[in-house]
């Protein structure tokens, strides 16, 4: 028995070198050269995301909210929704914001976004999420993880859909795979068609 | 379902080396928390609790040099340590998570006599499956302040489906200067040592410690507690404020009790999160009456520990466990009259009492709340 093969991967967002991908299809193409916070605010206007609290949040927090917002776009998802995210750098690029300001004045407004799973409570926000949350740290993609513990959620019922992936960020250096996780679509939730997506970042 | 058990831990902080040591000290009503001088701070200093580092030091050299090491890596080594002293577990079997939220943050730009890649999550992790040899790479898990007790969660959820069937689940986070600037620069920390669920409570303690557990499907001697529910539950509501509604722990909650097949009426305790900010403790009375759990005895450790962060929700996790083991509720300590507008049933003095099941709760920046619910098996050892 395969139990493995009831989930899908019904959507994929993919993010990196300025560009966004949705099931491997290039919605957004932007100069690769642009600096990481005009990326972020281009993308934000193109793809018309209407949510003026984007621009008070740290970069990571940016990154999901764009992602996750293009991914949900017309999908079916409930608040039971889980999301299980990882990374490499935890919350680094705005830790060292932080770590800087301790020479003079810390911010609150900083100093709230140093942590990884700061992203999962924005995007609970945004989609209204009152779902099972994780922030798993791994030093590199690492899928069979994100399958294993999305298919506990699901198995149990801990969680009607999944939105998993990875959210890096390390020296403007942006590496985004989200995946919505259900029961529709064709392509089966499997460690390959996740490391697939993952993969694929240019045509 | 299968019973997935809590077995051997072990508690490093201010209070102790041991589990033992911790639960002595609570018994004789002693805390952690000590005034600490720090420049930074507006008061010239704070109430933490804070690990002498020579002492550690001096317990760490019978298991490895202590200079080769970070203070978090010793508490955490020693922490892992005692509990693989106690079990003959096959480490190319065992799965090895690791919670913490900032890790050696302090080491991201000045990594004194350290690589400075030492302050990624991901070298603490390495380090302790190194140290000891297990073959998996570990699991890590950096979810604010739930971390350490939804490492716990992780560690039954993935016995459950067959991933593995014993889990050595290690939590740590130190009180950096990282983290303290930051809740200074929120107003948030307390002028005295912090009173959980008081009146004139003003704020929190941070603490540093370490943790670890032994979570497992098989029957070992002498361990007879089992989690039988446990759910996380995002409020959706502000990332650094608790909900009015304690809509996401109220939540948690009931899904935890779904699972356990327990109502709120079974339970006999609640270890609650309870870090002395105004807004928190408030919104956890809300989830408590929403919750119908308003006779239960209830406690917080924080006036014991402060808030240790990723460590707190296995610590007190560990805390529960032996309440329902040794049949004893703990006061909850610093308590200075009830200052949440709901009713709730705080534990003020120690008392024996015949206790069957627990719940732990726990909430975190970023939205998250999870509860847990512990149960004695009735034929098991004690």
């Amino acid at each position: 028995m395969d139990i493995a093969r009831k989930h899908f991967i019904t959507n994929s967002i993919r993010i990196k070198n300025g560009k966004i991908f949705l099931n491997k299809e290039t919605i957004l193409s932007l100069d690769p050269k642009i600096d990481f916070s005009q990326f972020l605010k281009d993308a934000y206007k193109q793809l018309a995301l209407k949510y003026p609290k984007y621009h008070k949040m740290d970069s990571l927090c940016k990154l999901g909210v764009l992602g996750s917002t293009i991914l949900l776009r017309d999908q079916d998802f409930t608040e039971n929704t889980a999301l299980v995210f990882s990374n490499a750098s935890s919350s680094h690029d705005i830790d060292i914001k932080h770590k800087q300001s301790m020479e003079s004045i810390v911010s609150p407004a900083v100093f709230v976004y140093t942590l990884p799973n700061i992203v999962l409570g924005e995007i609970s926000i945004k989609h209204k999420l009152q779902s099972e949350n994780v922030f798993f740290i791994e030093d590199q993609f690492n899928a069979d993880l994100l399958v294993d513990y999305s298919e506990t959620l699901l198995k149990s019922g801990k969680a009607s859909s999944v939105v998993c992936g990875w959210i890096e960020l390390k020296n403007d250096q942006y590496d985004v795979l989200l995946c919505l996780v259900s029961n529709n679509g064709e392509i089966p939730f499997t460690r390959e068609k996740l490391e697939e997506l993952y993969r694929f970042d240019n045509e | 379902m299968m019973d997935i058990l809590l077995q051997e831990d072990s508690i490093i902080s201010p209070l102790g080396f041991s589990t033992s040591e911790n639960i002595k000290a609570i018994k004789a009503g002693n805390s952690g928390l000590q005034f600490h001088e720090n420049s930074r701070i507006q008061n010239g200093g704070c109430y933490a609790g804070i690990l002498d580092a020579s002492l550690l030091a001096d317990k760490f050299s019978d298991i490895g040099d202590a200079k080769k090491f970070t203070k978090l890596e010793q508490m955490m080594l020693l922490a892992t340590q005692s509990v693989l002293n106690s079990n003959q577990l096959n480490l190319s079997e065992t799965a090895l998570i690791i919670s913490s939220t900032k890790g050696n943050i302090d080491l991201l730009d000045n990594s004194q006599n350290f690589s400075k890649n030492r302050a990624s999550l991901n070298y603490l992790a390495r380090v302790i499956q190194e140290f000891f040899g297990f073959k998996h790479k570990p699991i890590i898990v950096s979810n604010a302040c739930i971390s350490g007790g939804l490492a716990v969660a992780i560690a039954k959820r993935f016995i459950q489906v067959g991933k593995f069937n014993d889990a050595i689940v290690v939590a740590g986070d130190l009180v950096s200067d990282f983290v303290t600037s930051g809740f200074q620069s929120f107003q948030s920390l307390s002028a005295t040592p912090c009173k959980p669920f008081s009146k004139n409570r003003d704020g929190i303690s941070l603490g540093e410690a370490a943790a670890a557990i032994l979570v497992s499907n098989k029957e070992r001697k002498g361990n007879n507690i089992s989690l039988v529910g446990d759910a996380t539950s995002n409020d959706a509501n502000h990332i650094s404020g608790p909900s009015r509604t304690g809509e996401g722990l109220y939540k948690s909650i009931q899904r935890a009790l779904q699972e356990s097949k327990l109502s709120a009426s079974e339970i006999d305790y609640l270890c609650a999160h309870g870090t002395a900010t105004i807004f928190n403790d408030e919104m956890e009375a809300v989830a408590f009456n929403r919750a119908e759990l308003v006779h239960v005895p209830i406690n917080s450790f924080k006036g014991f520990y402060g808030h240790t962060l990723g460590a707190s929700a296995l610590i007190e996790n560990i805390l529960t466990k032996h309440s329902l083991l040794n049949n004893e509720l703990y006061p909850s300590l610093n308590f200075e009259g009830l200052g949440v507008s709901k009713p709730i049933n705080i534990i003020q003095k120690f008392e024996k009492k015949e206790l069957k099941t627990a719940l732990k709760t726990a909430s975190g920046f970023g939205g998250c709340n999870l509860a847990m619910i512990l149960k004695k098996s009735f034929n098991g050892y004690s």
